[in-house]
């Protein structure tokens, strides 16, 4: 067996030493009755790396591979180029193979670029500080409302209709649970978002406000007003991104007066394997970092004064507080922190912003040509790289015509919200720098064919 | 506002070793980095894009005008800083990583390539279901492996990590404990428990008791009995414990929690040293989270991603949480999710994630479970405890090691610093083995043993590497004994002495800050 080094002959010595007779004996704290007789039943034995390697591109075969056909996919997991370098680094040993920076003595590499990725999220967001990674954005929205129920001790949260379903069915979940109130709402087929809604809702019990941008149909809308409204009343303003790409060309939400801004990272540096691993981002104003959940990193100096990072504030984490802790986190996503922290430096503010531009760009030149279609219009009046198209039939069945002629045509408000009549006609389509000319092409004849 | 010192400091004053110092701050291999924004520039970058199309812009006037403050590096300049900062690592492939109740296996590199085939690595998780069999068919067949090496019911795959899975199997229980209408309020955990165990309890809205270890590190079957009543909800065991014993009344314990009406959580963190030899299903054990990253070889990371399945009864399995991907009898694969779940999966307690779950280091564990096979994980089990063993007793004549008269242990060994002379505890020696080459073990952990050494070699080690460790462990223990108060220094030879945690928690700086923030408006 190609991973264990041990031999037989090494066996039995290391078994002399130990004092005994046969490795069952090591086992017999096992109860007799209940311990395994031979290899477990149903798995085949061991196979060679020929063989499995074989085995796994079949499977991988049998799926549509997004690089490959006319892609325009979104909804909180965003194709982008991902440089060869970024992965590259972080399959690096030492990264890859390291565990959490527990002895920072000899994990300073890992505490060093945690500490950079946690600047570079807090300057993206425009929060003060922000810490070394959650699982993924819909957890990150989570922990972000049960933080904002430990500050302001209130239990209401408002939730815009704009917010990922998916986020929502987490939220929800999670709130059956807690003490936590959440004010949820469908979205509609308008430019409009829901903000005089969320800010209608506000009242003394609200404990917090959770806003997408860009929302889950791509619109954007100005955060400020939110932001007074419900800063007017005591609560928190929590913005959610699934798309951190945009903040290389529209206002943070940190500078519109968001107090927690959590998101997915996985649009910068990690690829969209199918939904995970990904990268949750939290960010917040300093004077909350104490009710914060996950790791931090932060700098101090060693023995002989020199600068080095260590993780930090833990008495908030469970390994120190136990029931008491902020929250029950303990493995973060710092592999996919790392991509993320190292294509962001790649890009540079200077790249970011030009990937922005050819994003928007794009967004924009296809959305004028699919709304030019007999009988489909744009939903959205403003939007980054992301938009809503109403068609003139359902659009689920528009997405099955569409992978029939080999084009992955956007996300059907369908399959986001079965059952809701009013967004049935719904069709939510991202376009990135990936996107070609001739990828455009077929989409305008695929979408055209589909909603005849 | 803090300003940061910057860098690496030519002037600190020389260490003990009397070294010379140099005038970069480098000792040859091992070089200072500073951080990307000391050396980068918001006018680099090192991405080149086709020239920027002309249009109009649709943003709604919510253009952003003001600086972020990101630095960029051409590609030269980030390889390079990377790879400088990789150098200053620990890691499983330079060396034993012992990091009891960790397990630090290899990562075998079959895994990663297999994860990074275009067919796995770029598919979107909203493609329709018919470009995506694949993928499904990848959870399907993980989890099939996963109840057959546990003899479970069902399993929730979408967790996380190990914590996420901790709160998928005690939402299972609440779901399952509401079904029939019967609230209880209390979670009850052992002592020695991972602290996300009393965290995920309160995190689920339970109150959490502990219940007490025995002499013999195991848990007090007969305080738990008298504490069991129709207020306990459930029980929270780590099996093998983590004190590295296995709990030889574990049948007793499920039953007795059955008999009061609670069920039975499973810390599964160290499902490796009982894989292929015992399944958690036989002992009575309702859910169980398995950590794709440790027993099934996912990379660590340096801290995540991880991947936290949990495995279920039959009598939680109705509960468990949506998304699932299912076969049907003409071979296909299908997303369950909230549009059918009514019908197919009408118990689900909710969702727990965007998505599917950690599909990346799906592909990866089941690559791992493909290449072991039955008879292979069967022997990392046996190699496992064999290794620990080994260690065990060729420590226990230099070390404390307050449960090896009761009997072998599992996959880990436990030592403490009793007998260290005056002034010296686990910390040193750990420190002290930084230089010998080695990481530490986990220190300070668990609880109930002061001083406790959790060492956990796994079974990717060879005799060789175990018997350097030993011979370090010995020398240092010896050192300890006899009052070597230099082990306080250590490690010296890192790329960092001691660090000042009090500084860092007391000051917190967790972002860096511009020395002249007027630079910043540039």
């Amino acid at each position: 067996m190609r991973y264990l080094p041990l031999s037989d002959a090494d066996r039995s010595d290391m078994l002399r030493v130990v004092g005994a007779s046969s490795i069952d004996e090591l086992f017999r704290d096992v109860p007799e009755e209940l311990r395994l007789r031979g290899p477990i039943e149903g798995l085949p034995p061991h196979a060679s790396e020929l063989a499995v390697e074989r085995h796994m591109t079949a499977l991988s075969r049998k799926n549509m591979v997004a690089g490959e056909v006319p892609f325009f996919l979104g909804c909180g997991a965003y194709r982008h180029h991902v440089p060869a370098s970024v992965d590259h680094i972080i399959q690096r040993g030492e990264f890859l193979t390291s565990y959490t920076p527990y002895q920072p003595e000899i994990a300073q590499g890992t505490l060093q670029l945690l500490f950079e990725f946690q600047t570079q999220v807090a300057r993206l967001t425009g929060c003060e500080v922000a810490n070394a990674s959650m699982y993924d954005g819909s957890t990150a929205m989570w922990e972000a409302i049960v933080m904002a129920h430990r500050i302001t001790r209130r239990t209401k949260s408002v939730i815009s209709s704009g917010v990922h379903p998916h986020y929502v069915r987490v939220a929800e979940t999670m709130a059956k649970f807690t003490e936590d109130r959440l004010d949820t709402a469908l979205p509609e087929l308008s430019a409009a978002t829901d903000a005089e809604r969320l800010i209608a809702s506000i009242d003394g019990e609200t404990s917090a406000v959770v806003v997408q941008y860009p929302d889950i149909l791509g619109r954007i809308t100005d955060l400020t007003p939110i932001a007074e409204a419900a800063h007017a009343a005591g609560a928190l303003l929590i913005a959610v991104i699934t798309e951190p790409v945009a903040l290389g060309l529209i206002k943070s939400p940190g500078e519109m007066g968001a107090d927690i801004v959590v998101g997915e990272g996985q649009s910068i540096g990690v690829g969209l394997q199918f939904g995970g691993p990904y990268v949750g981002l939290f960010a917040c104003g300093e004077k909350h970092v104490r009710q914060m959940p996950g790791r931090l990193a932060g700098e101090t100096v060693d023995a002989e004064g020199k600068r080095g990072f260590v993780l930090t504030l833990s008495t908030r984490e469970q390994h120190i507080r136990r029931e008491k802790a902020t929250s029950n986190i303990c493995t973060s996503s710092v592999l996919c922190a790392m991509a993320f922290t190292a294509h962001l430096t790649l890009l540079g503010e200077k790249g970011l912003r030009q990937l922005a531009s050819l994003n928007h760009a794009r967004a924009c030149e296809v959305a004028e040509r699919l709304a030019a279609i007999p009988g489909v219009s744009l939903v959205n009046d403003a939007f980054f790289n992301e938009f809503t198209l109403k068609l003139p039939v359902e659009a689920r069945p528009a997405v099955h015509a569409m992978v029939e002629r080999n084009v992955l045509g956007g996300v059907s408000l369908g399959r986001l919200y079965p059952g809701v009549e009013s967004l049935q006609n719904g069709l939510v389509v991202a376009v990135t720098e990936t996107v070609t000319d001739t990828d455009i092409d077929a989409f305008e004849a695929a979408l055209k064919e589909a909603v005849q | 506002m803090t300003v940061n010192p910057s860098g690496w400091r030519p002037s600190a004053p020389a260490n003990e070793q009397g070294e010379a110092q140099t005038v970069t701050g480098n000792r040859a291999l091992m070089l200072e980095e500073p951080l990307i924004f000391e050396i980068g520039s918001t006018e680099q970058t090192g991405v080149d894009f086709a020239e920027l199309p002309k249009g109009a812009s649709r943003l709604g006037g919510l253009e952003r005008s003001r600086a972020i403050g990101l630095p960029g590096l051409s590609e030269p300049e980030m390889v390079r800083h990377y790879t400088r900062l990789s150098r200053q690592n620990y890691a499983i492939d330079l060396g034993l990583f012992p990091l009891g109740s960790c397990t630090m296996k290899h990562n075998p590199r079959l895994n990663e390539k297999v994860a990074r085939l275009p067919g796995f690595a770029d598919v979107h998780p909203l493609q329709p279901q018919e470009t995506v069999q694949g993928a499904l068919e990848v959870i399907n067949q993980l989890a099939f492996w996963l109840l057959d090496l546990t003899g479970m019911y069902g399993v929730a795959m979408s967790p996380k990590a190990g914590a996420h899975g901790e709160l998928c199997g005690l939402l299972c229980i609440r779901a399952a404990l509401e079904a029939r209408g019967d609230k209880r309020a209390v979670v009850l955990v052992p002592e020695s428990a991972h602290g996300t165990n009393p965290a995920t309890a309160a995190f689920a809205g339970y109150s959490v008791e502990n219940i007490p270890a025995n002499a013999a590190g195991r848990v007090d079957l007969d305080a738990l009995k008298a504490r069991l009543g129709p207020d306990v909800a459930a029980v929270m065991i780590t099996n093998p414990n983590t004190c590295g014993l296995f709990e030889p009344d574990m049948k007793a314990i499920s039953d007795a929690v059955h008999a009061a009406g609670g069920f039975v959580y499973c810390d599964g963190a160290n499902f490796n040293a009982i894989v292929g030899k015992v399944r958690p299903g036989d002992l009575g054990i309702d859910a169980m989270h398995i950590n794709l990253h440790k027993t099934f070889s996912t990379p660590h990371g340096g801290g995540g991603p991880g991947s936290g399945p949990v495995v279920l009864s039959e009598a939680l399995a109705p509960y468990g949480p949506l998304p699932y991907a299912a076969k049907y009898p003409d071979g296909s694969f299908k997303i369950v999710e909230e549009e059918t779940g009514a019908d197919e999966h009408p118990g689900a307690f909710g969702r727990m994630v965007a998505f599917h779950g950690q599909t990346g280091m799906f592909t990866r564990a089941l690559t791992y479970i493909l290449s072991h096979g039955a008879d292979g994980l069967k022997q990392v089990a046996e190699d496992a405890v064999l290794n620990a063993n080994y260690i065990l007793r060729s420590l226990e004549d230099v070390l404390d090691a307050p449960f090896a008269k009761s009997g072998p242990c599992m996959h880990e060994a436990i030592f403490s610093d009793k007998g260290f002379a005056d002034g010296l505890s686990t910390i040193d020696l750990a420190k002290a083995l930084i230089d010998e080459g080695f990481h530490p073990m986990t220190m300070y952990f668990p609880l109930v043993v002061h001083g406790a050494m959790l060492v956990e070699p796994t079974e990717t080690e060879s005799k060789a590497a175990l018997d350097q460790f030993i011979l370090a462990m010995r020398s240092i223990a010896g050192r300890a004994k006899a009052g070597d108060q230099s082990l306080k220094a250590a490690p010296i030879h890192a790329p960092r002495r001691r660090l000042d945690e009090t500084l860092a928690a007391r000051k917190p700086v967790l972002v860096y800050r511009d020395p002249e923030p007027a630079q910043a408006a540039e």
